[in-house]
């Protein structure tokens, strides 16, 4: 079992870094909006990045804020529902969905989504 | 081949990603089996159709659990999902589903052997995920094909400490856990299929530097041969780059088979940043201490102890012991061998290494294909225990066997191969001899060995090759005086 002591504030940081990324500074700059955009693949013109920065140093104001909230004894979650995964049974059921899905595909040949070339 | 380094100590880690032998994906209910029609296995979860939702496999997370158990691991009582951000067309989520921070299986360890030379290789951690679907880069008219049956197949994926110090060391090491996977029956083990590949972590250092180097993770390794290669040649290209003024760049490269290198896929400048986080659409995985109770209860005889116990219980050499627990299959079959002919174990091993395992390899099936049963052969061995075939003539009959021509018994009694044990029998044959080969009694009286061994044989051909060599031996001896 991972432990950890009740939940002193380098604790946390310990057992879930995801909450605190490190390779974003704060506040954001331009240029890590550009990165996150590009990461995500997303083009945004340069009023949509100022417009962006704005809307995520507010996100990041509030997280500081509830950062702030004094929660010693609190055991930290990694999902806003409590409980556990369900498991379903090791079975094969579903059937051949192939022709239905080609059905939505912009190319496909033999069964084959087609997609431009792709060469690592 | 390989150059050695004697200024150089080199640093090997292992990721492994073992395909989870369920009938079903980790998360939909789509077959799993190798080889269907292009696509005819991708679910909407698999095609990542919107407002779909993952459901966990049960087998899946019990083969973990069996995987823990088996190199004495932690099992995690509580992990989390999370995911790993990219984009490439057989991903058709944009994410894979994997686990980051908090890994099913923690810790663990495997021992293998070099030489003379046993090792401990310690286990960072082993995390479940789903693999990608499959780019078929042939000309699809300038466009790529992309096959999504493989994608949300269940991987486990096994880490180790950079605990490998050769080549050598990580060939032993991938083979010991191959063997295992297969013997825990977790993974079908078949490489070629990609059911079980490795990426290799590879850096060298000066001899006695305590601080690791620089290292390159070469991908995709299919075969101990491409692995045991490519880190050798890794290791040459880094000591060169290094002796010649360089310097090591983190990236991660390619093996190429055919021409003996590697070359680099990616560098660490544009390295993925994979944005790992908790996936909302699971709970964390919560694994109770009885269902751990469950799976040890069910667990097999794992090698290492089965070997142990043939070499206690049985008196086998630790050779004998260390071939006969290769695999599950070769362990079980000797164990049903000589439960049918209790306390013959040398002999049962002696002839499952010999003579079975050379049909095997002649014809290259697996001890499943084999034309003849455990127990038949423990029938063709009791027949050599009892006298009635000579060692030469047990061949003989089991070439009959392998051919399908029946069960030991039916095959002496068919071609009359009883072995001749009566020693009057015997003595007739030897008087017949003598009288006939009066110039070899002679020289053996003059002391000439060799006309001693004549004589057997000329007694061995009169009974064709039946008579109990030992007892024509010892008789023979006598007459002679």
């Amino acid at each position: 079992m991972v432990t950890y002591e009740a939940s002193s504030d380098q604790a946390i940081r310990l057992r879930f870094p995801w909450f605190f990324p490190k390779i974003l500074p704060m506040p954001l700059a331009i240029e890590d909006v550009a990165r996150i955009a590009h990461l995500a693949r997303i083009h945004i013109s340069d009023e949509e990045a100022q417009r962006t920065l704005a809307q995520l140093n507010d996100i990041f104001a509030m997280i500081e804020q509830m950062r702030a909230v004094d929660t010693t004894g609190v055991e930290p979650m990694a999902h806003p529902l409590g409980g556990s995964q369900r498991l379903r049974d090791d079975v094969a059921t579903e059937p051949d969905w192939r022709e239905a899905a080609m059905r939505n595909a912009p190319a496909h040949e033999n069964g084959l989504f087609l997609v431009p070339k792709v060469i690592e | 081949m390989a150059r050695s380094h004697p200024n150089w100590e080199v640093v090997i880690g292992l990721e492994t990603h073992a395909q989870l032998s369920t009938r079903s994906k980790i998360f939909s209910s789509a077959s799993t089996a190798f080889g269907a029609a292009p696509n005819s296995q991708a679910s909407v979860v698999d095609l990542a159709l919107p407002g779909v939702l993952p459901v966990l496999n049960r087998g899946a997370v019990e083969r973990a659990i069996r995987f823990g158990l088996a190199v004495g691991a932690k099992i995690s009582p509580r992990s989390v999902f999370a995911r790993k951000n990219y984009f490439y067309p057989d991903l058709p989520k944009g994410y894979q589903i994997s686990q980051y921070e908090l890994p099913v299986v923690v810790g663990g360890t495997v021992r293998i052997q070099v030489g003379d030379v046993e090792k401990i290789v310690q286990l960072t951690r082993a995390h479940l995920e789903e693999d990608a679907g499959k780019s078929l880069h042939e000309d699809f008219h300038g466009m790529s094909g992309i096959d999504l049956n493989r994608a949300g197949t269940p991987l486990l994926e096994i880490v180790t400490e950079p605990d490998m110090r050769s080549a050598a060391e990580a060939v032993a090491y991938a083979k010991a856990l191959h063997a295992l996977v297969q013997w825990i029956g977790i993974c079908d083990g078949n490489m070629q299929e990609g059911s079980f590949r490795c990426d290799a972590n590879v850096s060298v250092r000066p001899m006695g530097s305590d601080k690791l180097g620089t290292r390159c993770e070469i991908k995709n390794l299919n075969s101990f041969r491409f692995l045991e290669q490519a880190i050798e040649h890794e290791v040459d290209r880094q000591i060169e780059l290094i002796e010649g003024g360089g310097t090591v760049v983190q990236e991660t490269r390619l093996y190429d088979p055919d021409r003996d290198e590697t070359r680099a896929m990616r560098s660490k400048e544009d390295a993925q940043d994979y944005r790992y986080f908790p996936d909302p659409d699971l709970l964390p995985l919560v694994i109770a201490d009885d269902w751990i109770e469950r799976v040890r209860a069910e667990m097999p005889e794992l090698p290492e102890a089965k070997r142990a116990r043939l070499e206690r219980e049985h008196g086998l050499a630790p050779y004998d012991a260390a071939a006969l627990t290769a695999t599950r299959e070769m362990a079980d079959w000797f164990e049903a061998t000589l439960a049918a002919l209790p306390g013959q174990a040398k002999l049962c091993a002696n002839w499952i290494m010999g003579e079975v395992s050379a049909r095997l390899n002649r014809d290259e099936i697996e001890l499943a294909q084999a034309p003849i049963t455990a127990t038949a052969l423990a029938g063709l061995l009791a027949r050599v225990v009892d006298g009635t075939l000579s060692g030469k003539m047990a061949k003989e009959v089991f070439d009959a066997m392998w051919a399908g021509e029946g069960s030991a018994d039916a095959i002496i009694e068919a071609r009359g191969l009883k072995q001749i044990s009566d020693s009057g029998a015997i003595e007739k044959i030897i008087d017949d001899v003598l009288a006939a080969n009066p110039k070899s009694v002679e020289e053996f009286r003059a002391g000439k060995d060799k006309a001693f061994n004549a004589l057997v044989g000329q007694v061995m051909k009169a009974s064709k090759g039946k008579a109990n060599p030992q007892q024509v031996n010892d008789l023979l001896r006598a007459k002679l005086g």
